[in-house]
């Protein structure tokens, strides 16, 4: 593994895992602050104690989301300093402006964890919601900031100068709305699949029935709106891709002969040397009509890329199916459920539909990890897009293997750790939470 | 716009020190304990400083932000020749982070809160450290951009006696803040005695780095004695802040909780502002004089004033709310135990 090679998984691996938790720790405090609303209004205990449960859950990823955020921060320049050089003034914007949205977070959800029979309650249960909307600002700031590297703006580059900066419009870039509603959607999917799936689970195998419905009920109702929405704001994304960054549209569809009325490629395995597509289902017309919104618009394929400038095909296209295919799949649950909900209230209490949401559980940030992938792969090999090139901004300095090896063997263990405290909360359920009287602490 | 950006950037660094370095303080002085003692520390220790625990970690993030944003030269410098030192904190600041959640939100109590402790205490010893190694090496001059070998270009650039000395400095000062912190949250007399003598252990510990940074700047011709005491303001600085010793001894004696924790946050100030403002603005000293200047330095226009926008109107969110937290927490002290 060289060194460059080495730089870039570190950073691969370090936001892969900030994803997970950052997500979890922006979307968590929605559902809680719902289950808290239901125990205020209809003073059921039952929802009092979800609120608590979730509460630590929150806390546990609040926390490793907030380290792993702050190497990020760290990470930008330790392993990218040429990048930062240039580009900290002109995308630092979102970074300055998500540093209020996320020191808000922290002072919000201090008063929220230790804030239990000590302020109004409603005052309490606001702290939540702040908890919960700065999160999810801060989500779409760091987002737009990465939609900057994929439409940089806001600058004059001329000569290997970057000059007249304007952070405002380079904030405000072609990407940022797309990139971050996609993002803010995926969030809500992947927690509350996430969250629904253990719930179910626990259903399903007759523990708390009572407490673990009412916290299935919340997470799912979240997952599956989101589900439902997703689709919708990946085909503005598309659209968007299609105009911005034809090279990264026809590497996730590993779309390789530039046509018009393209056919919408469904599976298959790429071969880049034939520059063909085995074993694929094929729509005519298709991917003219998702990216141009017309069957028979033309459809920029890699043969118009220079090679030196073309983004792995392979990895992204995998990536974008896997990422699509999930999303349709959950879209189905959530419809599933939805029909359950409305016309067949008797599938609500059947095995099978919990069986798929445990199915599920994983689906939403496997989805979210292979989103990410498609838009840092397709970016390749640009960092900032048509501009800079990855490889020119990767530190100068040598062994950095050797840092992304003690990086993984840190994120490893921490994951690790991280399950088995959520399997000790779960498992502590009914003496920590599921009993009618006394709470057994204050926190 | 600039020197508003500059003042935030002082003051974060100097909150940083305040409010994280008694976060890290905390785990110093469980480093510090019997292992007796060790399970009364850390109750006093987590509701002291419980709620406010990820708040003083944003001051950190706040400065990595004003650098890169508004001074990218700079940021990218050290990035490349202190990263060593600043894996080293960052790898410190993740474990103790999440050991300190860890060990309090695992729903059961059994022998892995004994790894969480002790991950917790050794990072809480190695961040600081690390920390001042890094603010150490900024001034010592030894980051070399024309450096071609692995060495001096990035070992050499911090691995020296005066970068280590301010380190182990750092650590006694965080510890020393935690101890006097606490000293206000503990609820009896014992307590109140056992925090107190762990501060002037601190206090004792501090004055003894102090005196070895002078040493080491010294060997390895750093001109430290002329930065503090060359000009009226930084002798008047040291002076206030030595000056301010006594009471500061006397306090600790008298249990004053709110005197003390005036009087230790001064004298960080102090010692920061005596450290700093000789060579202002120059903020990283290069091997063979030259230097990176925060002028010189900062970024485009365009870029310092929306930066100094941002801060501005994230303080008015940030400082009330702030302010609010840790005055509640202060006030109503937890009624259940």
């Amino acid at each position: 593994m060289d060194d460059f090679f080495a730089a870039r998984s570190q950073m691969a691996l370090s936001l892969g895992f900030h994803i997970i938790f950052a997500c979890i720790g922006m979307v968590m405090p929605f559902f809680m602050a719902v289950a808290h609303y239901k125990w205020l209004r209809t003073g059921n205990e039952v929802y009092r104690n979800v609120t608590k449960a979730w509460s630590k859950g929150v806390a546990i990823f609040f926390a490793t989301g907030a380290v792993s955020g702050t190497v990020l921060s760290f990470e930008l320049g330790l392993l990218w300093p040429t990048f930062m050089e240039h580009a900290g003034p002109i995308f630092g914007m979102p970074f300055s402006l998500e540093g209020t949205a996320f020191f808000i977070e922290a002072i919000a959800l201090g008063f929220f964890l230790y804030g239990w029979n000590r302020f109004n309650p409603w005052f309490h249960w606001f702290t939540g919601v702040v908890v919960g909307i700065s999160g999810l600002v801060s989500g779409i700031l760091v987002v737009a900031a990465n939609a900057w590297m994929n439409s940089p703006a806001g600058f004059d580059y001329v000569n290997g100068q970057y000059l007249n900066i304007d952070p405002i419009k380079a904030m405000f870039n072609d990407a940022w709305f797309t990139q971050a509603l996609h993002m803010s959607i995926a969030a809500f999917v992947a927690t509350g699949f996430a969250v629904a799936g253990i719930h179910a689970l626990m259903i399903l195998k007759g523990r708390h029935v009572a407490f673990h419905s009412k916290a299935f009920r919340i997470a799912a109702a979240f997952g599956t709106v989101a589900a439902i929405l997703q689709p919708v704001s990946g085909d503005l994304s598309a659209k968007d891709i299609a105009q911005r960054q034809p090279a990264k549209l026809a590497a996730m569809e590993a779309h390789f002969h530039t046509e018009e009325k393209a056919a919408l490629i469904i599976g298959g395995i790429p071969d880049v040397k034939a520059k063909k597509v085995n074993y694929a289902i094929k729509i005519p017309g298709g991917l003219s009509f998702l990216a141009h919104g017309d069957i028979n618009a033309e459809v920029t394929g890699l043969d118009k890329i220079p090679e030196q400038d073309q983004p792995p095909v392979a990895v992204t296209h995998y990536a974008f199916q896997v990422m699509v295919g999930l999303g349709m799949i959950m879209m189905l649950i959530a419809l599933l459920y939805f029909l359950a909900l409305w016309k067949k209230k008797s599938w609500l209490r059947s095995k099978w539909l919990l069986r798929l949401f445990i199915i599920a559980t994983p689906m939403g940030f496997i989805a979210v990890e292979a989103g990410w992938t498609v838009t840092e792969v397709g970016r390749q090999p640009w960092i900032i897009n048509g501009i800079m090139r990855t490889a020119d901004a990767v530190t100068p300095m040598p062994g950095i293997v050797y840092s992304f090896y003690i990086f993984t063997a840190v994120y490893l263990s921490l994951s690790f750790i991280v399950a088995f405290l959520l399997y000790r909360q779960i498992k502590m359920v009914d003496r920590l939470y599921d009993h009618s009287s006394e709470q057994p602490e204050a926190i | 716009m600039l020197y508003v950006v500059i003042t935030y950037l002082w003051a974060a660094i100097l909150l940083y020190l305040l409010l994280g370095g008694a976060d890290f303080g905390a785990g110093i002085i469980e480093f510090f304990t019997s292992r007796r003692n060790r399970g009364r520390t850390r109750r006093t220790m987590y509701q002291a400083i419980g709620p406010v625990w990820e708040a003083n970690h944003m001051w950190l993030i706040i400065t990595i932000v004003i650098l890169f944003v508004g001074f990218p030269k700079i940021y990218a410098t050290m990035s490349v020749y202190l990263h060593i030192p600043l894996t080293a904190m960052l790898l410190g600041i993740i474990a103790r982070g999440t050991a300190f959640v860890f060990r309090h939100y695992d729903a059961v109590k059994d022998d892995m809160q004994k790894l969480y402790n002790r991950i917790f205490i050794y990072s809480s010893v190695i961040t600081p450290l690390f920390l001042g190694i890094i603010a150490a090496s900024t001034v010592s001059g030894q980051v070399d951009l024309q450096a071609k070998d692995f060495l001096s270009a990035y070992i050499f650039s911090w691995l020296n006696g005066f970068s280590l000395a301010v380190g182990l400095f750092t650590v006694c000062i965080c510890g020393f803040l935690a101890a006097v912190f606490i000293i206000g949250e503990t609820d009896n007399a014992e307590d109140r005695l056992f925090f107190t003598r762990k501060a002037k252990w601190m206090i004792v510990s501090a004055v003894l780095c102090g005196v070895l940074v002078f040493a080491a700047s010294y060997i390895e011709n750093i001109p430290l004695v002329d930065w503090v005491f060359g000009k009226p303001a930084g002798m008047l600085a040291i002076a206030a802040a030595s000056l301010s010793l006594p009471f500061l001894w006397y306090g600790l004696t008298r249990g004053k909780a709110i005197i003390i924790r005036l009087l230790a946050g001064f004298q960080v100030c102090m010692i920061l502002f005596a450290a700093t403002y000789r060579h202002f603005p120059n903020i990283v000293l290069l091997k063979g004089g030259g230097h990176l200047s925060l002028i010189e330095h900062q970024g485009q226009e365009k870029t310092i004033e929306a930066l100094a926008w941002a801060l501005l109107i994230g303080s008015i969110f940030i400082l009330p709310a702030l302010f609010y937290l840790m005055y509640s927490f202060e006030k109503k002290k937890p009624q259940e135990a």
